[in-house]
């Protein structure tokens, strides 16, 4: 009957690695879509159509179908045979956030008005100067709202794991459901719960940074 | 090409761009390079892989047992979708508390609950045995959370619409219903229309997730075959390129439809809509 509140230790495990797969794949699709963000605007044509067609073919590809390429397609072409199961879901997950980060930071980039960079440029700065000491800056501040939609997806993207063996918080309230069918709404609302406070401390957090970084206009 | 980023650029720069796109065009012909010889080793060039997919039968199955029935999924739920939005979108602009406050919590809470815990919930809880079924558990979950998204788009919508419009009506002696039938939807659902086909698209995405409850579709028909044939690799590409293909149609919808309804106004901006990185 009351298996969820006697193995929490379960409960509080499965979140453990949810954390942890948001944490690690979180912060390889920053570091990715950053890249590609400055492949798109930046004035090497290769480069830019590269990163166009990379986001348009994961934005329209399920993440479902990006797990079955990582977990079921790879290894019959001998590859990430031997990888663990965390490491390949965050490889997946991160392939797949990393153009939904690159676009939130390329409209965080456009968003600076034309007049910023032209002033910068009238002024004699180069391209590195106007990004850094100019463009960014700037872009930091419109990029949150976007950057923390995307994060927060991808909290709830970690859910599909569950699918590919790994025992995050949906493939245990899976296991806690098989054994007790009595009382599914608890263990459903128990694990939602979870994942609520998981989104909630993440659009606090964004909420804050917006604030602090709020210019004075 | 000429940016404002950056200086029309001189011959000095010009040869280094060269230089970075001749490098940068080497390592991307290295990485196929790479990928077509790692499928020549394993054998995935084999006739009997891809066999499936020039066959005719295997094709209808994919079309009618897949696609079919994902676009048929998706579209089901968009139509439920898009009445849970309208009941709860209004109901969060109500002006009882007793109305906005429940509205308010449902929405919220099926915003935030990962789409793949509610599916698995619904089936198991209702859907198995005696139940409906794994296609209307992913039916109804995809409800609930696309139609919980459109409630944040339409009462988005109705709110862009200017508050003019909304006076002047009730100036003229209009009702709140007449007003809202009347004057705001009409306007909003212009407003709307292009985060409400670009949800289209997460919608039909997430159809995927059926693949965990056995839900009929495009990734369940690409189980099977791949269950069958053993060629997992040329299943996903080949799946990966319908899905693809079908959402590139409906971006060429949304896209047409904000040129003929909103012209060059700014598309709706509303948070966690549309395409920010749902599965």
């Amino acid at each position: 009957m009351d298996d969820v509140f006697t193995r929490f230790d379960l409960v509080l495990e499965a979140f453990w690695l949810t954390i942890q797969l948001l944490v690690f794949s979180g912060v390889a699709s920053l570091v990715g879509g950053t890249v590609l963000a400055a492949m798109r605007v930046g004035p090497v044509a290769v480069l830019a159509r590269l990163g166009a067609l990379y986001v348009s073919v994961i934005r329209n590809t399920p993440l479902l179908i990006v797990f079955i390429f990582v977990f079921i397609a790879a290894p019959t072409l001998d590859l990430l045979v031997q990888t663990p199961f965390v490491v390949k879901g965050v490889i997946a997950l991160s392939v797949y956030t990393s153009a939904f980060v690159c676009e939130a930071i390329r409209s965080g980039v456009n968003s600076v008005p034309l007049g910023q960079a032209e002033a910068a440029r009238a002024m004699g700065l180069t391209f590195g100067q106007t990004m850094s000491q100019v463009i960014l800056p700037q872009s930091f501040r419109a990029v949150v709202p976007p950057l923390a939609s995307v994060l927060i997806a991808l909290a709830k993207n970690t859910s599909v794991a569950a699918a590919f063996g790994l025992i995050e918080a949906t493939a245990r309230m899976r296991f806690f459901t098989n054994n007790n069918a009595g009382d599914l709404p608890l263990i459903f609302i128990t694990f939602a719960i979870g994942y609520i406070i998981l989104v909630e401390v993440m659009s606090a957090g964004a909420f804050g940074l917006e604030r602090r970084w709020r210019a004075a206009r | 090409m000429s940016s404002v980023l950056f200086d029309v650029a001189g011959p000095r720069t010009r040869a280094r761009h060269r230089l970075y796109s001749v490098v940068a065009t080497v390592a991307l012909l290295a990485l196929v390079g790479a990928v077509v010889w790692r499928m020549y080793n394993t054998g995935q060039f084999a006739y009997e892989l891809w066999e499936p997919f020039v066959t005719p039968d295997f094709i209808v199955v994919l079309l009618v047992d897949g696609l079919l029935r994902t676009l048929q999924m998706a579209f089901v739920s968009i139509i439920l979708a898009l009445a849970f939005g309208v009941l709860f979108g209004i109901g969060k602009l109500s002006d009882h508390a007793l109305v906005r406050w429940p509205c308010w919590l449902v929405v919220e809470f099926f915003r935030a609950v990962p789409l793949l815990l509610l599916i698995i919930f619904i089936f198991f809880t209702f859907g198995v045995g005696d139940g409906f079924g794994p296609y209307w558990s992913v039916v109804l979950g995809l409800t609930l959370y696309n139609g919980s998204v459109l409630a944040e788009v339409f009462r988005a919508g109705i709110q862009a619409v200017p508050r003019g419009q909304g006076e002047a009506a009730y100036a003229v002696g209009m009702r709140k219903t007449q007003v809202m039938n009347l004057v705001l939807m009409p306007q909003g659902v212009k407003i709307m229309l292009p985060a409400i086909i670009s949800q289209c698209v997460v919608a039909l995405k997430d159809t995927s997730l059926g693949y965990y409850i056995f839900a009929p579709g495009l990734t369940f028909v690409g189980k099977q075959i791949y269950g069958e044939f053993g060629n997992q690799f040329q299943t996903a590409i080949v799946l990966a390129t319908m899905y693809i293909a079908t959402n590139l149609v409906l971006t060429w919808l949304a896209t047409l439809a904000q040129r003929r309804f909103v012209g060059e106004r700014k598309p709706l901006a509303v948070p966690m809509v549309g395409q920010t990185g749902g599965a």
